[in-house]
């Protein structure tokens, strides 16, 4: 049988270098209605009156009056309003939508709409905590009280905007007087019907939710479209006409959730062999103005504490603040980034201030299989983090560079990062929340259709779990189909996040596969069904925040090469490396594209990605001053996939998405630090930053 | 409302309208056109780029006035041509595409870049994509399909 690793052409390669693909934008439809959005110009005021101007005929208002059953938007924490409510939180809450045929007529509309507000005091820094987390590993204050030294840093993350280059968007239609069907940019499809029920307070066969092509998403659309399909839905139950309502990218930019800001405290133990011995760490994470799934990110970030390290005591905890801010959610790597980069910059301060070498002080620190996690579960698969670092040195010539450019002020900087990413869901999420369930069928001719909820957005979803499938069938890609979602006919796989699509469902459908290939009955209809169940030494306490948080870790080391303009403090990335273990890549050209897209977003979120508010409003609102990186930004990459196969993976497979953006920030930032001879505390690290970090003295 | 002719993938058109459109409106919801995409609707991204006259514009800032007696060439018509089907293959094995959103726009760009210059370097590809972004790939994978689309194409740009 071939390697499963061996690339493939990817099934949509026609529809979508054709343009034939589909987006919901491209659906064709006589007759839309069009509906726009009446948002709160105030960070947080009260609605004391709004004056609408007579409507023209088959003009309406939709807002929260319309709502059949429940007016916030069901997610992870239910606290999002799908209209707002008498108060509004943040610049660009929703009040109500303007739907009609014409937008021009609708604009004109929306500009005539008069809201009078009573102004409240808005917060915008780290006071009011909505949600606080802690957890605990040996005795922290006994390794305090025994430490040579105390070491304490504080490190500060901005926003980063997914920016997908298509807009959010969604058409709702009638298909009979009860049923309601979207149609969306999304990436659970599932997530979307559910909060759609939960509005609407109807019955589970009255939502069917549609997918169609989806041009990027990077997390932006896992719980976003939820937030525009509940509107809708209520919009086209009020109106029954066929409704599309697509972003502006402004409106995309400004309204839409972004990554959480954040700021990070560790302080250090060390020993006397200049070993670190505990680490008491904290995390602020800025909401905005709800909390949505804040709350799983914090976790995520607070358990990325000791990266690819073993610590042996910790004292982590964690603050989610609600800000008047537009709310912060999901984002590829989901608090990870802003963690990776804390530690990894801090473990090289550590060293530089212990004045050890900080390559050896890492190495000293990494961590092994069987050891404990941060959150005292156990790393039970082999580690081979030791191989992977040494061949990214060689491919890089790093030791070299590294030694050539400490000893010159050439401006030039070589930066590492180690890091790791635990596949699929935090904690119980998988076993206690989403309970995936996968379909395979296979019809009288032997052909294979997969019914699952996977969105392929780009990362090559439909390919890769079609050759998981077909490999195990030992059929031909031919004789395999997977069209996109459409809840009227598929199974609740799950949501599309958390590098869990390979690993999980993915591995579900390597099972199905099998038990059909064992019970085949030529010519005739089959179906497998095939539900998630946590393997019996997985435990994890939600409480206390201990166990295995996750069934396994997907690791990698990111090796970036960087020049600084000494006039302008311009960075330019030079080279990058990569060496990922993923357990076996799926299709090793798919693995590499992933790679490139990855470090190209998590590089950039370290140097580049600059997005700030002044009294709640967001400054960025297009591409034009949101920068993201051109083919002239992005270096060459080199990237080389270890296999180390993980028992319970399809063919060995773990997460692979978003593991290849959180080691990009500290490797950018430390190759700044070591071109510009000064220690980065903060990204995105842009040249202001820089320009106040060379009018400070070298401590 | 002005009479505008021109030329689309090919084929004489006359449209009775408002000069000020913008082209991608009118290509998307006249010509039902949608292989141009917008992405941000201001000329910074490139996703709804189209051939005018070979050479590459951004359809959602060009006023309908513009393409008058000129040629446009969509991703529509484009894909009829042996250029497509060479630079096709060529993002096909490179896996030069994603999500596929800025794709047809991507191809409209590789086009004028390889109409005007049938052998770039890696830097002339990377400057000559630029305008173009692409928020899946690292554009690498994009650039080798350039290169890979030059070479097997040697001849026909």
């Amino acid at each position: 049988m071939k390697d499963i690793s061996t690339s493939i052409p990817k099934m949509d390669a026609d529809d979508k270098i054709s343009g034939r693909a589909l987006y919901v934008d491209d659906y064709p439809f006589d007759d839309l209605y069009h509906a726009k959005t009446l948002r709160s110009t105030k960070a947080k005021a009260k609605i004391k009156n709004i004056h609408i101007p007579e409507l023209p005929d088959d003009y309406f208002v939709v807002d929260k009056f319309d709502v059949p059953h429940s007016n916030v938007v069901k997610m992870i924490f239910e606290d999002w309003p799908v209209f707002a409510n008498d108060i509004v939180n943040y610049i660009g809450e929703p009040i109500l939508l303007i739907c009609g045929r014409d937008k021009t007529i609708i604009d004109s509309i929306l500009n005539q709409i008069i809201v009078e507000y009573e102004d409240l005091e808005p917060t915008f820094h780290y006071v009011k905590s909505v949600i606080h987390k802690g957890f605990v590993k040996g005795d922290l204050n006994q390794a305090f009280q025994e430490a040579i030294h105390l070491i304490e840093y504080t490190y500060e993350t901005g926003y980063q905007e997914q920016a997908y280059i298509e807009p959010q968007g969604f058409v709702a239609y009638l298909e009979d007087e009860n049923k309601v069907t979207l149609i969306g940019s999304m990436q659970c499809p599932y997530y979307v019907k559910n909060a759609v029920i939960d509005t609407l307070g109807c019955k589970e066969d009255e939502v069917r939710v549609i997918q169609p092509a989806v041009g990027g998403a990077f997390g932006g659309k896992e719980e976003f479209p939820s937030v525009m399909a509940c509107q809708l839905a209520v919009a086209v139950k009020k109106i029954k006409h066929p409704i599309k309502m697509i972003y502006e990218r402004e409106e995309d930019m400004l309204v839409t959730t972004k990554r959480h800001p954040s700021k990070i405290i560790l302080k250090a133990s060390i020993d006397m062999l200049n070993h670190i011995t505990g680490i008491k760490a904290h995390v602020s994470l800025d909401s905005g103005a709800y909390i949505g799934l804040s709350g799983v990110v914090l976790s995520r970030a607070m358990i990325a504490v000791t990266d690819a390290y073993t610590i042996n005591h910790l004292d982590v905890t964690g603050d989610v603040y609600e800000t008047n801010t537009v709310p912060n959610g999901a984002f590829r790597g989901f608090g990870a980034p802003q963690m990776i980069f804390a530690i990894e910059m801090f473990m090289n301060h550590i060293a530089k201030k212990l004045k050890v070498n900080p390559l050896q002080f890492r190495l000293e620190h990494l961590a092994h299989q069987g050891d404990l996690t941060s959150t005292s579960g156990v790393f039970r698969d082999p580690i081979i983090m030791k191989p992977m670092i040494e061949k990214a040195m060689e491919i890089s010539g790093y030791q070299e560079k590294y030694q050539k450019n400490e000893q010159n002020n050439n401006f030039k900087g070589i930066g590492m990062s180690w890091f790791l990413h635990g596949c699929g869901f935090t904690g119980s999420g998988e076993s206690k929340h989403i309970h995936a369930k996968v379909k395979l069928r296979k019809d009288e001719h032997d052909h294979i259709y997969l019914l699952v909820a996977a969105v392929d957005m780009g990362q090559g979803a439909k390919t890769s779990l079609s050759k998981i499938v077909a490999q195990t069938l030992e059929l031909p890609m031919s004789d395999v189909s997977f069209d996109y979602p459409d809840t009227d006919f598929i199974t609740d796989s799950g949501p599309t996040v958390a590098s869990r699509t390979t690993m999980i469902v993915g591995g579900l459908l390597a099972r199905a596969a099998q038990q059909m290939k064992d019970t085949w009955k030529p010519h005739e209809e089959m179906v497998v069904t095939m539900n998630y169940e946590q393997p019996d030494y997985i435990v994890w306490d939600e409480d206390t925040l201990r166990g295995d948080a996750y069934p396994a870790y997907s690791w990698g080391v990111n090796i970036v090469e960087v020049e600084v303009s000494p006039i302008t403090y311009q960075v330019t990335i030079k080279n990058i490396w990569s060496v990922y273990d993923i357990g076996k890549a799926i299709d090793e050209k798919m693995a590499l594209g992933q790679a490139d897209g990855g470090i190209s977003q998590g590089v950039a979120y370290g140097y580049l990605e600059v997005m700030e508010h002044k009294q709640g409003k967001i400054r960025q609102k297009n591409m034009t001053d949101y920068i993201i990186p051109t083919s002239v930004d992005m270096a060459n990459t080199k990237t080389v996939i270890m296999d180390n196969p993980y028992a319970l993976g399809p063919y060995g497979a773990k997460g692979i998405g978003e593991l290849t953006l959180v080691g990009g920030a500290p490797a950018v930032a430390l190759a700044i630090e070591q071109a510009i001879k000064r220690e980065v505390h903060q990204i995105p690290a842009t040249p202001e930053y820089i320009m106040e970090l060379m009018n400070h003295d070298i401590d | 409302m002005t009479l505008i002719k021109f030329k689309l993938n090919g084929i004489d058109c006359e449209i009775e309208s408002d000069p000020s459109l913008r082209l991608l409106d009118v290509l998307r919801n006249h010509f039902k056109l949608t292989g141009p995409k917008e992405g941000c609707g201001e000329g910074e991204c490139g996703a709804c780029a189209v051939l005018l006259d070979g050479k590459i514009v951004n359809s959602c800032i060009t006023p309908l006035a513009n393409v008058h007696m000129k040629e446009v060439t969509t991703i529509e018509g484009y894909r009829e041509t042996n250029k497509y089907q060479v630079l096709k293959e060529a993002m096909e094995f490179e896996n030069g595409f994603q999500c596929g959103i800025c794709t047809p726009g991507m191809m409209i760009a590789a086009e004028s870049l390889l109409s005007k210059n049938p052998h770039p370097t890696e830097e002339e590809v990377r400057i000559g994509i630029s305008g173009n972004l692409c928020r899946c790939t690292g554009y690498n994978m994009i650039v080798k399909a350039v290169l890979r689309a030059s070479k097997k194409g040697e001849g026909i740009w």
